[in-house]
């Protein structure tokens, strides 16, 4: 299965998320911001990091790369794509994603592993979940806390996806969510970092479950 | 000479007696420029005019050194053809006068000393000291100083790892702030600060040149501080880690693409430095256009142009003929790449470094004056007083407030609040993170990890700067081999206060020597480092205080050992004899506000035996946990090991107290070097036992692991969630911030 990675100028987890696709026995293809179109892709991941330096809004700037017309095309055909922190910011800026991300309530950085319970199993990046299921992963991030107008009317969509376990919520982030989806579901992103959490070796492993699911799908079986 | 120019060198950090030299070596007046460039290139920072005579016998050879102390950082081989680069600096007055930036700042540095070796930067350690942060700004420095290390590490996508954090009132006028950062790349492909032939040229990576940093080695790093000083303000540079993340990539793509012959960083004395240290290293001249440098401010002048410290800038050499490629890389990465100078030859006196400005001739000087010929000063010392015995402190304190008191000590505390501000995950290598003795990175596309270590008690080497030394190399090594790995190699940032005082050349002297009985025994070869002088606010030197690293290696990453008890139904031991040391210990700042007596007696022989036998259980697979007992004694060290995994213990003082018969409390709170708290699965003791008795390491079992409470039968039962308040809450209530749910 072919996951696309989407570099940008300061983006840090893209060799990780390669390194991540690898390590659960996918081939990563490294994608370039300039890319105005995009190879044959079974999945997109638009990684962690700082686009641009993110100096003005993070994802700001990213929204308007050459690459995100590419990105937007893939999304509207229904492939999967998943924002990771960094990647999360840049889909909501490009209105692929419900809501926005702000400065964290404690206005510094936080770098923790926290407990998520995910909520939608109605996309290609949950599938093999259940509803409920407790995935630990660890956040890294500065400007990660959700804000959306009707959080009670999303999560009555089935649009979240992931929440922060009751106590692990390190950003104040409306209802606690920690990431979510597109109407269609398709489309998925979340403050925390699956692609940190593959691997038993460097620590939690609720990562797996992400990436589990969308190779699960991609060749039709139903788990 | 002029009146005029009398007070220019002196501005500018220059004595009359070196201003003499300089004419001397030029046969003439130096111009402005040539004036500019050597005070900063002669200055304490750059020239290590006052510590070169002690440093040249430390050890630097070893049979794994690639490279020692002269290029931007040391390089060890790890095994798999695979290169470990490391080094620390210093960036203590930048951060005092404008904290954020001054520690972004110091990160970035240490980056790129380590990128222009040709290495990927793979993780970084922070040292950090300050004052009692009961006084706000104190707090206030702090919080800036984290806040920049995480902006910068973060946004660079360099994990932070590990370091310590200490506390103590010498350190309020003049914090420390050393950064230690590790890279790996292929052995065979590691480049050097040099060119390599005549033709090649001088390429300008990065960031534009402006007014910033201007005289920072020289009127920032090399003079103390006095009232009033935050007019330094604008000596101190200003980051952008995205242009540094751009240059890293860009940088490495170059080479990895074979395209560079030398890469040098520009860190204190900019294009400068950069320049005479590369025709120096090469044993050629240099022809520099400043025409070609790319200007922030164009009414920028050229010996702000040659002195400016502008931060995220490298110079590449590069053959001509591949200029092109360079150039097409750097565009892709959108890096600016100006060809500001061309390699020539040595003539008849050396190479010469000629600049152009405008038109003019601005400087001509000796490439070797500037960069290896300056000044060297054997100053004037006095041999530190002898340490003098009997440091009395109180032991009739109940022990559970003792053990909650160390707890909760900001100095052996946890640094929870200090390192969820960084990035710790990026690069997918982080075995063990902050926390542990040591970080453990897994190397990319290897079984093998580094384990880093940094370590440096000020208070002991104010006791006696020898002892004090060999600690600190003791204490990190052996935090790196409580991980299992074995020392290998150590970077050092010597800070100190003034070396004009001839006390403190004679403390320098003695930690030199100290470091050096330490490196030896130990077998950890030194690579490079740092001295830091003029760490003085106002008269008030900070302690002596020798910082030290070490880079360790595991062979099998799977089978780096934790610091903390994992599970219950583990056997819990002590390795190593305790004695009754409290000179400089944690307990007597406590329990008596004091600072006397000998700090704690260091036999480096049985630190190496410890040490051995450490890599060899866990290379066995025997230990469940190894961990170091320093700040704060067995008393902190069981605290953190029960709280690591939230699993309890039960263990005895009898055992420790041995036939010394230390009282309890003392066995709690002794700081007697060459222990290590251990657990093992029940039955692996026989084996632990034969190990032991072979490597001759005092080997006693002090109980079992398991429960929610630190029990010591008869003198305490402390609760995890006791334990967890004070040990976590404690940064959090001295900052006044909300305490974290335990």
């Amino acid at each position: 299965m072919r996951f696309g990675v989407v570099t940008f100028p300061g983006s840090c987890d893209d060799r990780d998320a390669r390194a991540a696709v690898e390590h659960v026995g996918g081939d990563a293809v490294a994608l370039w911001h300039g890319d105005e179109r995009l190879p044959p892709l079974d999945a997109l991941i638009i990684p962690g990091g700082f686009s641009y330096g993110d100096y003005l809004r993070c994802g700001a700037i990213a929204r308007f790369s050459p690459v995100m017309a590419a990105v937007r095309r893939f999304a509207a055909a229904g492939g999967p794509v998943l924002g990771i922190c960094n990647g999360f910011q840049v889909l909501c800026e490009a209105g692929l994603l419900p809501g926005a991300l702000l400065r964290n309530a404690g206005l510094r950085f936080v770098c923790r592993p926290v407990r998520l319970l995910v909520g939608s199993t109605a996309t290609p990046w949950t599938r093999a979940c259940d509803p409920g299921d407790e995935l630990v992963i660890p956040v890294k991030h500065g400007e990660g806390r959700y804000v959306h107008p009707d959080p009670a009317g999303l999560a009555g969509e089935g649009q979240v996806v992931f929440s922060y376990a009751p106590g692990d919520n390190p950003n104040g982030s409306l209802a606690g969510i920690a990431g979510v989806r597109n109407p269609a579901g398709n489309v998925v992103g979340l403050m925390p970092h699956p692609e940190h959490a593959v691997d038993p070796l460097l620590g939690p492993t609720g990562g797996r479950a992400l990436f589990d699911s969308v190779m699960a799908a991609a060749v039709g079986v139903t788990p | 000479m002029t009146e005029a120019a009398v007070a220019l060198h002196r501005q500018l950090g220059l004595t009359d007696e070196e201003h003499e030299r300089i004419v001397a070596v030029l046969g003439r007046d130096p111009s402005l420029a040539e004036l500019a460039m050597y005070s900063v290139m002669w200055s304490e920072h750059c020239s290590y005019k006052s510590s070169k005579v002690h440093l040249g016998g430390l050890p630097t050879d070893g049979p794994l050194v690639l490279q020692g102390p002269g290029e931007n950082a040391g390089v060890v081989d790890v095994g798999d053809g695979l290169a470990a680069v490391f080094k620390i600096e210093s960036h203590n007055h930048p951060s005092f006068v404008e904290p954020f930036q001054g520690a972004a700042t110091g990160v970035g540095g240490i980056i790129r000393d380590i990128l222009a070796m040709g290495a990927r930067p793979l993780a970084t350690l922070n040292s950090l000291r300050f004052g009692d942060l009961a006084e706000p700004p104190q707090r206030r420095l702090l919080d800036g100083v984290v806040a920049g290390i995480g902006h910068y590490g973060n946004c660079v996508g360099v994990a932070t790892v590990g370091g310590e954090v200490a506390f103590d009132p010498c350190y309020t006028g003049n914090p420390l702030v050393n950064a230690l950062t590790v890279g790996v790349a292929p052995a065979d492909r590691l480049l050097r600060g040099r060119a390599e032939r005549p033709g090649d040229l001088a390429v300008l990576l990065g960031a534009r040149t402006g007014r910033d940093g201007i005289g920072g080695a020289s009127v920032l790093a090399s003079a103390g501080f006095a009232e009033g000083e935050t007019a330094k303000r604008p000596n101190v540079q200003v980051g952008d880690p995205f242009q540094e993340k751009l240059l890293i990539e860009a940088c490495l793509e170059l080479v990895e693409a074979g395209l560079l012959a030398g890469l040098q960083d520009l860190g204190a004395a900019g294009i400068s430095c950069a320049t005479s240290e590369v025709a120096a290293r090469a044993g050629m001249g240099m022809e520099v256009d400043l025409d070609a440098v790319p200007l922030r401010e164009p009414s920028m002048e050229a010996w702000e142009v040659l002195i400016s410290e502008s931060q995220e800038r490298m110079l590449a050499l590069v053959d001509p003929e591949r200029l092109d490629a360079v150039v097409a890389v750097c565009d892709r990465w959108g890096v600016a790449a100006s060809v500001i100078g061309r390699m020539v030859p040595a003539g008849d006196e050396g190479g010469r470094l000629t600049v152009r400005f405008r038109g003019e001739l601005v400087a001509e000087v000796p490439c070797q004056s500037l960069a290896d010929e300056g000044p060297v000063y054997r100053r004037p010392l006095v041999a530190p007083a002898p340490p003098r015995a009997g440091a009395e402190v109180p032991l009739d304190a109940d022990p559970e407030a003792a053990v909650l008191a160390l707890a909760a000590d900001p100095t052996c505390a946890s640094k929870r609040w200090v390192y969820e501000q960084y990035d710790r995950y990026v690069g997918r290598g982080t075995v063990a993170g902050p926390g542990s003795d040591a970080a453990v990175v897994r190397l990319p596309g290897s079984r093998r990890a580094l384990a880093l270590a940094t370590d440096g008690n000020g208070r002991y080497t104010r006791l006696d700067p020898v002892a004090g030394a060999a600690l600190a190399v003791a204490e990190a090594a052996r935090n790196v081999a409580c991980s299992g790995a074995r020392p290998v190699a150590t970077t050092n940032c010597l800070n100190f206060a003034s070396p004009e005082r001839p006390e403190v050349m004679g403390d320098f002297a003695a930690a030199v020597a100290g470091l050096g009985q330490a490196c030896r025994a130990l077998g950890v070869p030194v690579t490079g480092g740092n001295v830091s002088f003029y760490n003085e606010s106002d008269g008030r030197p900070v302690h002596p205080t020798p910082v030290v690293g070490v880079l360790g290696l595991l062979d099998d990453a799977a089978k780096a050992v934790p610091s903390g008890f994992p599970r219950a139904g583990l056997d819990v031991w002590l390795l190593g004899e305790t004695r009754a040391d409290f000179g400089g210990s944690a307990w007597q700042r406590l329990a008596s506000g004091r600072l006397e007596g000998r700090p704690p007696g260091l036999d480096l022989d049985a630190e190496a035996a410890l040490q051995r036998l450490l890599v060899e259980l866990a290379a066995a697979g025997l230990l469940a946990c190894a961990h170091d007992c320093s700040d704060g004694g067995l008393a902190v060290a069981l605290v953190e090991a029960v709280l690591a995994a939230g699993v309890g213990a039960t263990v005895a003082m009898a055992p420790v107290a041995g036939p010394n018969g230390l009282p309890p409390l003392a066995a709690l709170v002794s700081e007697t070097p060459s222990r290590v708290l251990a657990a093992t699965e029940p039955d692996a003791g026989p084996a632990l036992g034969a190990a032991a008795r072979a490597a001759q390491v005092p080997l006693r079992r002090l109980g079992a692991s398991g429960g929610d409470a630190l029990v010591v039968p008869g003198l305490l039962d402390l609760p995890l969630a006791r334990l967890r308040d004070a040990y976590e809450g404690a940064l959090p209530r001295a900052l006044g911030e909300p305490v974290p749910a335990s």
